[in-house]
């Protein structure tokens, strides 16, 4: 944090290795206050099952069975992770220039619908990882375009981001359910009104030994892509500058309405990117099974990461195990499928009140540098 | 009626519809306006309207009293104001992050509890007759009013006068224009705000119990779509003026009957769009009545969305 200066003197005999102490012990915060976060939302959440009369030690044994105990859970797991993975640097980028966006599930919508509709024409003629290619490309196009104008309203015409992308996620909706249950419904689907399907051998495939398709290797290698961009880099520099003071940034001569626009198109791309994969390696076609609620909780991926691409990926793993093991528990225990959702909702809160002790708690203070 | 029965069908359709559809976006939105004036902004009023819909009907059900569940809706809201206004204080803790959690939150608790009453059918609310003059079924229909609706207008214009004229709103505006300055008059800037977002909670769980238990008029979990979110774009375009807020409500009230309402006379062609038309209207304006350069007029100034 802030104490860079070493306390001279008192310290004189063992310099060295007191040093890497603090050093270590100034960096622990990072880790032990979202640990002790964890565990107060589990304690929590274990007071509300108990009051509705349901035992905590039940649950918490079936999520650990039904999203990480057998290899079987372990897949559905990374399945889920996936999407939350692509949808959680869709918050993770702009939350860089201090822009809450939250409506990254219009952006997942609409990068599927656009993936799925640039494949129709494509389907019968195009070998196959020339379509996929071409929808990826559509998709991450849609999604990034999708948020970047967010990110152009707020810059340009001061328009709120949060509320501008939750209302353009409702329009995107709308926008998918006019042309999927309209000009572009596929007339040999009878059940539900979907785009024409991409056929088996177009489909993304699975991971060599698994049945995770190969959205979470790209996610997980974008997610070290963008680490990079945005802590080794000029761009990734200047944004975080817009992010802490945006009128020095602007006094400084950086183009802030450019990188609020670029962030938040590479947002939307990435958001985009996980309609692709739903559409490309789970459901085969676009239709309204897309709107799964994976943007709402790659918000709560983010800010569980506080926004760090690098932690997104376990976070991302152990939010999609929760969600996976939420039909056992729905089973088992009695329990509405709402019980995650409460879960959820408790971990956020928590995890927003822990910023609070950053910088507070002595025990991670260096001696004498304060 | 003569001519164009069509035309007249959407009109009056529309009419009652932004009547009908107004009244939770008025209740929300003065709730909201309330909170903001105070310097906050609770983003939480979502999942309130959701809870304030599933706590007014449950309470309904169980009591056959359709407006002792309005008032338990009320406090169940006011408690979750009381939950963000205290987060909030806290130092580093962000009321808009905090407020998409309480979204969360609330819709969750809200789903949890509400399961079993999902199937039930409560006792809704009574309205007014005031169409008993005409012999035209529609417009008779059209003119069956919630006295929810006539609350809001009453309170809208309490908050008005209030807010313009009595020592606690120069309180209030004070600790939502300079934090500062409040606590240099010796005002508890943190408590002021509490209770604030208490009060908007509560209007924001009566709104919800209105969804619950007028119209549409039961619970389901599809209840709200974004209702509690566009009311702080509603705020904003009202310009934190209770009035306004009325007027704005009304407008967002008519643009949410335009789907039905051209889906009653068989138009039904792009009435995705149709139903789309709230949020498209938001958005609009939105991008018409804020800039990037001058800060809003009647904006509180210790807001973080307009700083």
């Amino acid at each position: 944090m802030a104490e860079t200066t070493e306390a001279p003197g008192l310290t004189v005999q063992s310099g060295f290795l007191s040093e890497l102490f603090d050093r270590f012990r100034r960096s622990a915060e990072f880790v032990v206050i979202p640990l002790l976060a964890l565990i107060v939302s589990g304690v929590l959440f274990s007071i509300f099952l108990l009051l509705v009369g349901k035992s905590p030690a039940d649950f918490f044994a079936l999520v650990w069975r039904g999203g990480f105990g057998t290899s079987f859970s372990w897949q559905n797991t990374l399945v889920r992770s996936a999407p939350l993975i692509f949808t959680a640097l869709c918050v993770a980028i702009p939350a860089r220039l201090g822009l809450v966006i939250i409506g990254g599930e219009g952006a997942l919508v609409l990068g599927g619908f656009a993936a799925a509709t640039i494949a129709i024409p494509m389907i019968d003629w195009a070998p196959a990882y020339l379509l996929l290619g071409v929808m990826a490309i559509a998709a991450m196009m849609a999604g990034g375009i999708w948020i970047g104008i967010v990110g152009a309203l707020r810059h340009y015409r001061g328009v709120n981001e949060t509320i501008a992308s939750l209302l353009m996620f409702y329009i995107a909706v709308s926008i998918l359910n006019f042309f999927v249950e309209g000009a572009l419904r596929d007339p040999s689907d009878p059940n539900k009104p979907s785009t024409k399907p991409l056929g088996a051998d177009n489909m993304i495939g699975v991971i060599p030994g698994t049945d995770v398709h190969w959205g979470l290797l790209i996610g997980i290698l974008l997610c070290c892509a963008l680490y990079l961009l945005m802590n080794r880099t000029t761009f990734g520099f200047a944004a975080q500058i817009a992010g802490g003071n945006l009128r020095a940034a602007q006094a400084q001569g950086l183009p802030v309405g450019k990188l609020m626009v670029i962030s938040c198109a590479i947002a939307g791309a990435c958001a985009g990117l996980a309609g692709f994969f739903e559409v490309a390696a789970i459901h085969g076609k676009a239709n309204a099974s897309l709107i799964a609620g994976y943007g709402f909780t790659g918000i709560l991926v983010s800010f569980l990461a506080r926004h760090n691409p690098l932690v997104i990926v376990p976070v991302a793993i152990f939010l999609g195990g929760i969600a996976a093991s939420g039909g056992l528990v729905q089973r088992r225990m009695d329990l509405p499928d709402a019980t995650v959702l409460v879960l959820q909702g408790l971990l956020f809160l928590v995890i927003l009140v822990s910023e609070t002790f950053y910088g507070r708690l002595s025990f991670f203070r260096s001696k004498g540098a304060a | 009626m003569g001519d164009d029965p069509g035309l007249m069908t959407v009109l009056l359709a529309m009419f009652a519809g932004a009547i009908r559809v107004s009244t939770p976006f008025l209740f929300v939105s003065l709730g909201e306006m309330l909170t903001e004036k105070s310097g906050r902004i609770n983003l939480g009023l979502e999942g309130t309207l959701v809870f304030g819909a599933m706590s007014g009907y449950a309470i309904s059900y169980h009591t056959g009293s359709p407006w002792l569940g309005v008032l338990v809706a009320g406090l169940c809201g006011s408690l979750f104001g009381a939950l963000h206004g205290y987060l909030c204080k806290l130092p580093k803790v962000n009321d808009i992050a905090i407020g998409i959690a309480m979204m969360l939150f609330g819709t969750g608790l809200a789903f949890f509890f509400g399961k079993p009453y999902i199937q039930p059918s409560a006792p809704r609310l009574p309205s007014i007759s005031f169409g008993t003059w005409s012999d035209h079924p529609a417009v008779r229909q059209a003119l069956e009013i919630n006295p929810l609706f006539l609350l809001g207008i009453a309170l809208a214009i309490f908050l008005w006068w209030a807010l313009k004229n009595t020592r606690y709103g120069l309180i209030i505006r004070t600790t939502g224009d300079s934090a500062p300055a409040a606590l240099a008059l010796g005002i508890h800037v943190d408590r002021v705000r509490l209770l604030s977002t208490m009060a908007g909670g509560f209007f924001a769980g009566i709104g919800g119990s209105f969804l619950s238990l007028y119209y549409p008029g039961s619970w389901t979990e599809g209840l709200s779509s974004g209702q509690g979110l566009m009311a702080v774009a509603l705020v904003i375009f009202a310009r934190w003026n209770p009035i306004y807020c009325f007027w704005a409500a009304l407008l967002f009230g008519a643009a949410g009957a335009l789907g039905p309402a051209l889906q009653s006379i068989g138009i039904s062609r792009g009435y995705h769009f149709f139903n789309a038309a709230p949020y498209i209207l938001t958005l609009l304006i939105m991008i018409a009545s804020t800039s990037p350069r001058r800060s809003l007029k009647g904006a509180p100034g210790e807001l973080s969305i307009t700083k």
